[in-house]
């Protein structure tokens, strides 16, 4: 690879947002590149099971769905923090673009009369999560891969972003790492599109693959484009103890029910007339409150219990869920409970941008889970992120595509970034002491999981603010244990674990400043939703050494008076 | 929490520096459900950080950890350590594809051959405003095929894959059948025109090992059988 190379637009991220985005501009006539960490299709998209929303009333209770009611449905379950115009934008967007997924090939499961087969979720008024078997990220993913390879998009893979290229307050491309070479370069573009994913392995305890750091995200953080409602953090009820792989709520939907390690299901004591259909925080704290008051089995879970199913039913509605707990947890569940607790899910802030994709730095757009539009608001509804990274994905690639030709960077700054990137990783390399990388992540980890975890409370979180204050300053001393060229992980490792601490450091800073309970967020000394004060988007600046700056900025609301989120 | 030591035994190569390929043992605890990516995380956190292998998701979905393991190509993420038999556990790269370092092999050249079966909807028709309705009866055939997450493990057992670089192999040959037998699409004869050679589907020994190695499920044996019926005239 040459050190330096251009191309009319650069998207970062090969999953489902950063793909559609450059599939959008391709189509609209101009140059681009996707790089990413890894392959494509490796992609933590591909994992998602469930489905994407969309109000296309296929299913016979259907009929009478409406993007009106998607996009109320999104702000009700958002507790009134979502941008009110975006969450119209993503519910109105989202038939043709699913339909668009059709027409290239997705293999979505059907109805009898042929058309998409559409399934219940949580906090939908209608059936209208559009879905593929339980496989719908991968298939959603392989298609638009596919579609990307047909056009001869270029990809830049297993290229790994250090820092984005900022030359007079713009975004004008970014210096990347070849992994297997460990060779650096530099990419101009005239835009820069980041869809680098969700974060999830700042916390111990996530769904998320290993490689879901947002470490790009932290990049743009620290070039200048500011963080949005970071403490909202979605944990999800039933992760399989020891791994925390995603155990669907469909598991409680076919009947799966909860027992701590006294034999009882508990859920009468939390939400006695849905029991475990209850909304997935309620049903996580529930979970959170048996473990934590001794009536967990030792590690931590509880049972999900399905054998009253019968082994019929569970064979033909959840093999997959039967797969992995018998390869991940070695229990058959016709016979054993699936050990459960909960856990990280989905980050519901991320770069600040706006309907599409523009950040606070002009040249860098963002999309998908590394953003925030604002469509989730405190809590997002299943279902809509995937859709999220469709609607927005196209839309960022399209402004992205009407950015070409406004100028791009001078050689200079280009390669004045590539030397500056490579002095520092010389000095990373050199540096020495015994402060190791693993330690100071796994530290990181359980001070977010404890103390940022569901439940949050005045003194634990400023207790997480300085601890995680006091890992970066650890950090700083890292050394390495490998300082070879080719697939140095360490190395990215500890480039990696510098931007998590800045992303954990912004979530706990936003969640300690937050003194109301609203969607996600649980303040146990703050227990209801407070409006005349918190109705408000955090904003976080990244200050070079010291804490994040954290300011407010309110809420578009348009159509719908914020109510009580009651179901 | 009991814990037992194991010893494994890894097969590293950087074709930049060594004359050939070594094994080097390295010896962990193994704590009930650790699985073979996780062993060999702590394996290059905690004593060897040059040893290099691919992963993502860990949970068997994302297809970048196939590699052999006791001779056996398998998910290291899916195979749980203790499940192995024996005192040692071997690990040794995918077969059949050039290493580029210790467990890593060239996945490009994999692609390349999934690209050349033109891997992507070609309708006949113009799109229509909606969906194009598939009847439940026709969407079964297509679909076993399309949850191959490409991990090549099938690439890796596979017999005339390993003597025969111009073969497109099980995966290309799977992923193509997932096209041909999807009811919207409208390219058949060209299709066929792409496999119907040695290096297509006529290059298969039929031995099926590649359909009882797949990770997902996924039967290019049977896929391939399918589309020479359809070949002959
Ligand atoms: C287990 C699970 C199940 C889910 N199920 C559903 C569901 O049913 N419905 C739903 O709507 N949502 C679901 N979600 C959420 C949804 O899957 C994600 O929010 C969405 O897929 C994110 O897509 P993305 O394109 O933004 O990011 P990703 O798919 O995570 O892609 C991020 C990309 O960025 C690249 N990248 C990151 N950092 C760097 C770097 N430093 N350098 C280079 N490249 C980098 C990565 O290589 C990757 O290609 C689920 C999530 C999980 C964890
Ligand atoms: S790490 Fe994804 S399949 Fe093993």
């Amino acid at each position: 690879m040459p050190e330096i190379t251009r191309h009319d637009v650069l998207v970062i991220g090969g999953g489902l947002a950063g793909l559609r985005a450059a599939v959008a501009i391709h189509d609209a006539g101009h140059d681009v590149a996707v790089l990413s960490k890894v392959y494509p299709i490796r992609s933590h998209s591909g994992a998602a099971q469930g489905g994407v929303n969309a109000s296309l009333g296929n299913h016979p209770e259907g009929h009478d769905d409406s993007w009106e009611k998607h996009a109320f449905d999104t702000i009700k379950g958002s507790d009134y923090l979502a941008d009110q115009p975006r969450a119209e934008i993503l519910a109105q967007d989202a038939p043709a673009r699913v339909i668009e997924m059709e027409h290239w090939g997705a293999y979505f499961s059907r109805f009898p009369d042929g058309r998409i087969a559409q399934r219940p979720f949580g906090g939908a008024g209608f059936p209208r999560t559009c879905y593929a078997a339980d496989r719908t990220g991968h298939q959603l993913l392989h298609t638009l891969w596919e579609q990307c390879i047909k056009r001869g998009i270029t990809f830049l893979n297993e290229w790994f972003i250090t820092r984005f290229v900022t030359s007079g307050g713009r975004v004008v491309g970014a210096v990347a790492m070849h992994v297997p070479s460990g060779e650096l370069a530099a990419f101009g573009a005239d835009a820069t599109v980041l869809a680098g994913g969700g974060y999830g392995r700042v916390f111990a305890k996530t769904t998320n693959a290993y490689i879901n750091t947002g470490s790009a995200t932290a990049a743009a953080y620290i070039a200048g484009a500011r963080l949005e409602d970071a403490e909202f953090v979605q944990f999800h009820p039933t992760t399989l103890f020891g791994t925390n792989i995603l155990i669907s709520e469909g598991v409680r939907g076919e009947g799966g029910h909860l027992a701590n390690a006294e034999g009882n299901r508990f859920m009468d004591r939390y939400a006695p007339s849905v029991m475990e259909l209850a909304p997935r925080d309620i049903v996580a704290r529930a979970i959170q409150t048996e473990i934590d008051e001794g009536r967990g089995f030792e590690g931590g879970y509880v049972h999900l219990d399905i054998r009253h199913l019968g082994a019929d039913v569970i064979m033909s509605r959840l093999p997959g869920i039967r797969q992995i707990a018998m390869d991940f947890a070695g229990v058959d569940p016709i016979e054993t409970p699936i050990p459960v607790q909960p856990g990280q899910h989905y980050s519901m802030g991320g770069l600040s941008c706006d309907e599409d994709g523009a950040t606070d730095v002009p040249g860098l757009l963002a999309c998908g889970e590394c953003s925030c539009v604002s469509v989730h608001g405190s809590n997002r509804l299943g279902g809509n992120s995937l859709l999220e990274t469709l609607v927005f994905g196209k839309r960022a690639g399209d402004r992205a595509a009407g950015l070409v030709g406004g100028g791009s960077a001078s050689d200079g700054a280009l390669s004045a970034a590539l030397e500056d990137a490579r002095r520092s990783i010389a000095a990373l390399k050199s540096r020495g002491g015994r402060e190791r990388q693993d330690a100071v992540r796994r530290e990181m980890q359980s001070v977010m999981t404890e103390k940022v975890g569901l439940f949050r409370e005045e003194r634990p979180l400023a207790g997480a603010v300085d601890a995680i204050a006091g890992l970066k300053e650890r950090h700083r001393n890292v050394s390495l244990a490998n300082t070879g060229e080719p697939f140095n992980y360490d190395l990215i490792d500890t480039l990696e674990l510098g931007g998590m601490l800045e992303l954990a450091h912004v979530t706990a800073a936003g969640a300690l400043a937050r003194t109301e309970s609203r969607g996600s967020h649980w303040r146990t000394d703050h227990p209801a939703r407070n409006d005349d004060d918190w109705l408000k988007h955090t904003m976080a600046t990244h200050v070079e050494g010291g804490e994040p700056a954290i300011g407010y900025e309110d809420v578009i609301i348009t159509s719908y008076e914020p109510m009580e989120r009651k179901y | 929490m009991a814990k037992t030591a194991r010893t494994f035994r890894i097969r590293r190569y950087d074709p930049a520096e060594d004359a050939a390929p070594s094994y080097r043992e390295y010896v962990i605890d193994v704590p009930e459900g650790m699985t073979v990516l996780e062993a060999l995380i702590r394996i290059q956190a905690e004593q060897d950080g040059t040893l290099a292998f691919r992963y993502a998701c860990r949970g068997a979905v994302c297809g970048s950890c196939a590699m052999a393991i006791d001779g056996v190509v398998r998910l290291a993420c899916r195979t749980q350590v203790r499940g192995l038999e024996g005192e040692t556990v071997t690990v040794d790269p995918l077969p059949n594809l050039e290493v580029v370092k210790d467990l890593v092999v060239d996945m490009d050249s994999f692609f390349e051959k999934d690209f050349a079966v033109e891997p992507w909807l070609q309708p006949a028709e113009p799109a229509p405003e909606r969906e194009r309705p598939v009847s439940p009866d026709d969407w079964t055939e297509a679909e076993p095929y399309t949850n191959c997450i490409l991990c090549a493990s099938c690439h890796g057992v596979c017999p005339v894959a390993a003597r025969d670089p111009e073969y497109l192999g099980p995966a290309a040959l799977a992923k193509h059948y997932r096209f041909l037998a999807d009811a919207r699409d409208g390219a058949g004869e060209k299709r066929l025109k792409l496999v119907d050679s040695e290096a297509g589907v006529w290059g298969c020994d039929v031995v099926w090992s590649c359909s009882k190695i797949c990770p997902k499920g996924v039967r290019p044996t049977k896929g391939i059988l399918a589309t020479r019926e359809r070949v002959k005239p």
